[in-house]
This record gives C-alpha cells, structure tokens and sequence, in this order.
C-alpha cells in the first residue's frame, strides 16, 4: 500500500523528513511515534499527497508521489487532523452533505454514519458547538462516509476520554479487519488492550524504531 | 467543475447565511462609509452628485476586501484546508464557485450602497438604475479578482494585510471603469468603452482564476 524509499521533505529549506525509508502492508495498522517535530505529521501528509516529495522515491495506493496525480491520491485517503477538520458554521450533517456531494457519494449514508460514530442527536448543531470528543467523531465521520483504502490518522487520542478512546479502538479495529490500512500518528506507543498495530519511532525525520 | 463551483459557491453562501458576518458587520460598515462621506463633502456638496461613483466604488473597495478576507477565513484553519484538500476537488470549479459566491455577497451589499448613494449623496434614481449592469459586471469583476488574489495572497494562512497590496494594482482599472461608466449613466458621455473594460477585465480574471488557481493553492 506504501512504499518509501529516501524520502526527503524540504519546506522552505528545512528537511521534515530526511531520508526516511517505510513499507506499509494494506490491511495493517501502524502507528508512528516521536517527539514533537520528529517528522510524524509530515511522514502523514506525504503519504496523504498533501505535501510533495523533494527526492527519493515513493508509492501509495499504486499513485508515484514523485510523478503520479496527487489529487488523485488525495481522493484515495482519508485524514483525520488535530484540529477541525469541517466548516465550524455548518451542522454535523450539512459537512457530510458537502464531503458525499463532492465525492458524488448518495447523501443518504450521512444518516447511518452519524448514527455509527454517535452524533445522530448533534446532526443539525454547528461544529462549532460540539464537544472536542464530538468533533473527533464528526472528524471520524466525514471519513466512515468516503470509506477510503488509507485511513492517516493525525494525534487522533487528543482530547479523547476513556469512552471515545474505547470506541475509536474499536472503530479502528473494524476498519483494519475489513482491509483498509491504517496510520496513526501518537506522541507516545498506544496503550490500547484490543488493537495490537507496529510502533514505528520517528526522529529527526528518519524511522528510528520498527517494532510489531 | 461547473457541479463542484456549485457545490462550492453554496456552501460559502450558507456559512455566511448562517454567520450573519454580511449582515451584521460588513452592510454596517459599508453603509456607515458611506454616509461619513457624505458628511466629509459638506453641505456645499449636497445635491451634487458629481462625487457620488467615485465614493461609492471607493466604499466598495473596502467591503471588498472585507469580503475577500472573510472569504478566505473560512477556509482557513489547516484542519479544514487539509480535509477539503482530501476531497480532492477542481480547483478550477473551486475558484468559480468561490468568486460566484463572494459576487453575490458584494451584489447584495452594493444595491444596499446604490440605495444609500441616492439618499445619502443624492444620485439620480434614474441615472443610478442605469448604472446598474455596469455595477454588477465591475463587481463580478471584483469578485474574480479578489478571489484570485486571495490564494495569491497566502489564502487563510498568510497576512491580511498583505491582501490590499497585492490587489489595488489589479482592481485599479475596475474601479476608474465602474467609476466612469456610473458617472456616464448619470450625467450623459460614452459608455461603450468602459464597457470593455470591464467585460474584458473579468473574462481575463476568470481566466487566469481558472488556469492558476490550483497551483496558487498548492503553493
């Protein structure tokens, strides 16, 4: 599903990732670890096509990150930041509406995926309104509905209680098992009981660390 | 990209809709621009409506760039602008359907200002409803430029300041022709001209909106 080799990174003459080397296998889940600017978030928006490749080589999903159609790519992923990741003025199901038009998906999936992450009762509230772990699961839900091969996953722990924690494990787990791949960015390895994924440990842009 | 400029321009409208930043922040501004201009020209002036264009598009500039700015907030926060980005749209239908939306935004405020022009600067009402397809041309025109300049000028991520200087040089000819055509309508001389102007000016816009739009936002 990935394949790396040397990536380097440059933005505005600062290397993000130097050289990294990464395979990904589909159907697995991965999560990549490190300190703050180790290179993680950027290792997620190379894969993701959100960033180009400054030298060496790389393939996602059969598209070359050096010469392939990144938007293409783009379309394959989907990507849970940090932050909001929605319109913060329109309701949980007016984001849906617009991510299943753009993708020409039926809007009449929005309905069963808000119910899937528990938002059926927060579907005509403003983002803006919603709990962080709410807009987690909103976050969550603009990907369930375009159903990607490549899940990237960016601090998805943040701001999580114990019952999102229980649920995101066990929305991930699902995901996994029906053959999507799975990358997780975390600061520290995950200390979750059902999900068993490979640790990878960035710093200073380079893969540092592999352990299943 | 006419389905994704849709999509686009009706989803900046509801935001808007929804926010009420037109409504509550942007139509007070430009009309409270307008009559302290009217009040700078003095008593001397009131009746005369010699001024009246030139102040209204000046007013227009200001609520342009007001608009323009608003346009790019929302989409400003990196989660956001990263999500969309994995929606992978046109970028060519993204900058139609932006500038479509932020066109209506300034149709709306400039008939509200054309309404205060002939109370507050005393414009003729039938020279001012003459004036009104230029108008709607030079604000379209606006609107596609400020869209475009908008991405070039960092999008939501890069100063706001820097907005006004990248854009007066491009807007310029859209303001002296709205400024000229208005004046033609009300006090008679040959329209035809700026006419052009404007027509050339914005197909050029939506042009360049359509060619180099994508790659301003990737950059």
């Amino acid at each position: 599903m990935v394949t790396l080799r040397d990536a380097v990174v440059l933005v505005g003459g600062f290397p993000l990732l130097s050289g990294l080397n990464l395979e990904l296998e589909a159907g697995t889940l991965s999560v990549v670890t490190g300190a703050n600017g180790a290179g993680k978030t950027s290792l997620l928006r190379l894969i993701g096509g959100l960033v180009g490749l400054t030298s060496g080589s790389g393939r996602v999903s059969d598209i070359d990150l050096a010469t392939g159609d990144l938007r293409e790519l783009r379309r394959r992923v989907g990507w849970l930041g940090h932050e909001g990741s929605f319109y913060d003025d329109l309701s949980a199901n007016e984001n849906l509406a617009f991510a299943a038009k753009a993708l020409a998906r039926p809007t009449n999936e929005i309905a069963g995926v808000l119910d899937r992450v528990g938002l059926t009762s927060r579907a005509s509230m403003p983002a803006k309104l919603l709990s962080a772990g709410q807009r987690r699961r909103l976050g969550l839900a603009w990907i369930l509905l375009r159903r990607p091969a490549l899940w990237l996953l960016d601090e998805p722990y943040a701001s999580l209680d114990d019952e999102g924690r229980t649920f995101f494990d066990q929305l991930v787990g699902d995901v996994v098992e029906s053959g999507a791949t799975v990358l997780v960015s975390a600061h520290d390895p995950l200390r979750s009981s059902t999900l068993h994924p490979r640790t990878l440990t960035l710093a200073g842009g380079l893969v540092v660390g592999d352990r299943s | 990209m006419i389905r994704t400029a849709l999509l686009v321009a009706g989803k900046d409208l509801r935001i808007e809709r929804r926010s009420r930043v037109l409504l509550w922040q942007v139509l007070p501004f430009g009309v409270m621009g307008l009559v302290l201009s009217g009040l700078a020209l003095g008593p001397t002036h009131a009746g005369h409506s010699s001024a009246g264009p030139g102040l209204f598009y000046l007013v227009m500039l200001l609520v342009t760039l007001l608009m323009i700015n608003r346009s790019r907030v929302i989409e400003g926060s990196v989660g956001t602008r990263t999500s969309v980005a994995t929606l992978g749209l046109d970028p060519a239908g993204v900058f139609l359907g932006k500038a479509l939306a932020l066109a209506v935004e300034l149709w709306v405020t400039g008939a509200v200002l054309l309404a205060g022009a002939v109370l507050v600067l005393h414009t003729a009402l039938v020279g001012t409803l003459q004036a009104l397809p230029s108008v709607v041309v030079i604000l379209a025109a606006l609107a596609a430029a400020g869209t475009l300049y908008g991405a070039l000028s960092g999008g939501g991520q890069g100063p706001a300041t820097l907005l006004p200087v990248l854009s007066l040089p491009a807007f310029a000819p859209l303001l002296i022709a709205g400024e000229r055509s208005f004046s033609a309508s009300l006090h008679g001389g040959g329209l035809w001209q700026w006419w052009v102007i404007s027509i050339v000016a914005l197909a050029a816009y939506l042009a360049v909106g359509i060619l180099l739009y994508g790659v301003l936002e990737d950059s």
